[in-house]
């Protein structure tokens, strides 16, 4: 009997696609974000509220993941943005294989950012790399504040997270600066602002992260093309 | 919730991986899980039976080796676990320490029976 050493990524395949995405996207510039969060705790909010009010001039694509129904992108076609639905029927996730697929005739190049919006889960998004530049972890007061440490991945692996509907602060009993530490005990350092999409509390603060985001890709891309 | 898509990418990866052995059999798999990365082992040994029972990998055995989440300290160099998040350096008592592993899964090895003796033979690295 032989033992044979392996060593790979058990989602190999996945991280292959994910790979080309992200070239792609450096190369004509393009500012992916993979939105994450539970359901419910605003991600289709916070991309209503974004397109509302992106600087104008960016050029600014949404894909949006649900298990069922085309109504997130319904919501977000007022925007006259482009929009694309990926319905999963049934899987939790959206991996690379279906944001490969659902970018098929959408020209990259003319794109300042994209959206990707993830399927409401805390869980198996963190284990599927879209290609992103970063993944945005949305976080709700309605939840607990011991969330980052029940879902670690996630928490981990995000390059911000944004503390959603501070309007109900004065009406739950939820504890932001405990979130917030808590959150840095999974991930030091981690980012974190806090944003009402009802209201628009904290949301210049998210445009100016995206600005800033927007800004290194747009100047990584002009290093690499001198 | 995703432990079946997890088990079927590592019976894939064992499938393509035993073409390389014409006539031999597959007899365990080695997957490495880390803390962090999202993957219930229970879930997804439960999977992996149901997806190899009856087929052309029925008794295939599967071996976990969970990951704890590790810290360096950058100050003396020890490699620590991290035990409810508490990351300080159980050595020097550095707080600021750096993220050393623990979001595996990842495909360790294959053993498989290429001359019908059935006695392990062990190569390379584990």
């Amino acid at each position: 009997m032989d033992r044979v050493p392996l060593e790979r990524k058990v989602l190999n395949e996945n991280d292959r696609i994910a790979a080309d995405l992200r070239a792609r996207f450096a190369a004509c510039g393009v500012l992916c974000l993979n939105l994450v969060s539970s359901p419910g705790a605003g991600k289709t909010s916070l991309l209503e509220r974004t397109l509302d009010g992106i600087a104008p001039g960016l050029r600014v694509a949404v894909l949006t993941g649900d298990i069922q129904t085309d109504h997130d992108a319904a919501r977000l076609a007022r925007f006259h943005f482009p929009v694309r639905q990926i319905t999963t029927g049934g899987t939790c996730h959206l991996d690379a294989r279906m944001v490969d697929r659902a970018l098929v005739g959408w020209p990259l190049e003319g794109l300042d950012i994209l959206f990707v919006e993830n399927v409401g889960n805390l869980v198996c998004p963190a284990g599927y790399d879209l290609g992103e530049e970063a993944k945005v972890v949305v976080l709700s007061v309605t939840e607990g504040e011991d969330k980052p440490l029940k879902y670690p991945g996630i928490f981990f692996r995000s390059s911000l997270m944004l503390l959603n509907k501070i309007d109900l602060l004065p009406f739950v009993p939820f504890d932001a600066d405990e979130a917030e530490r808590n959150a840095r005990r999974v991930h030091p350092g981690l980012p974190a602002l806090r944003v009402s999409t009802l209201t628009g509390a904290g949301l210049p603060d998210w445009f100016a992260w995206l600005g800033d985001r927007r800004r290194q890709v747009a100047l990584a891309r002009a290093a690499s093309s001198v | 919730m995703h432990e079946i898509g997890i088990a079927s990418s590592v019976l894939d990866a064992v499938r393509a991986e035993r073409a390389r052995y014409p006539g031999g059999r597959v007899c365990k798999v080695g997957v490495k899980v880390g803390e962090l990365g999202g993957v219930d082992c229970d879930a997804l040994r439960f999977c992996f039976d149901a997806l190899t029972r009856d087929t052309d990998l029925d008794g295939l055995e599967l071996e976990i080796e969970y990951c704890p989440l590790r810290h360096r300290c950058p100050a003396c160099d020890e490699t620590f676990a991290v035990e409810q998040f508490e990351t300080r350096c159980p050595r020097c008592g550095r707080l600021d320490t750096e993220f050393a592993g623990g979001d595996e899964l990842d495909l360790a090895y294959l053993e498989v029976d290429v001359d019908g003796s059935g006695t392990p033979r062990t190569q390379g690295a584990q």
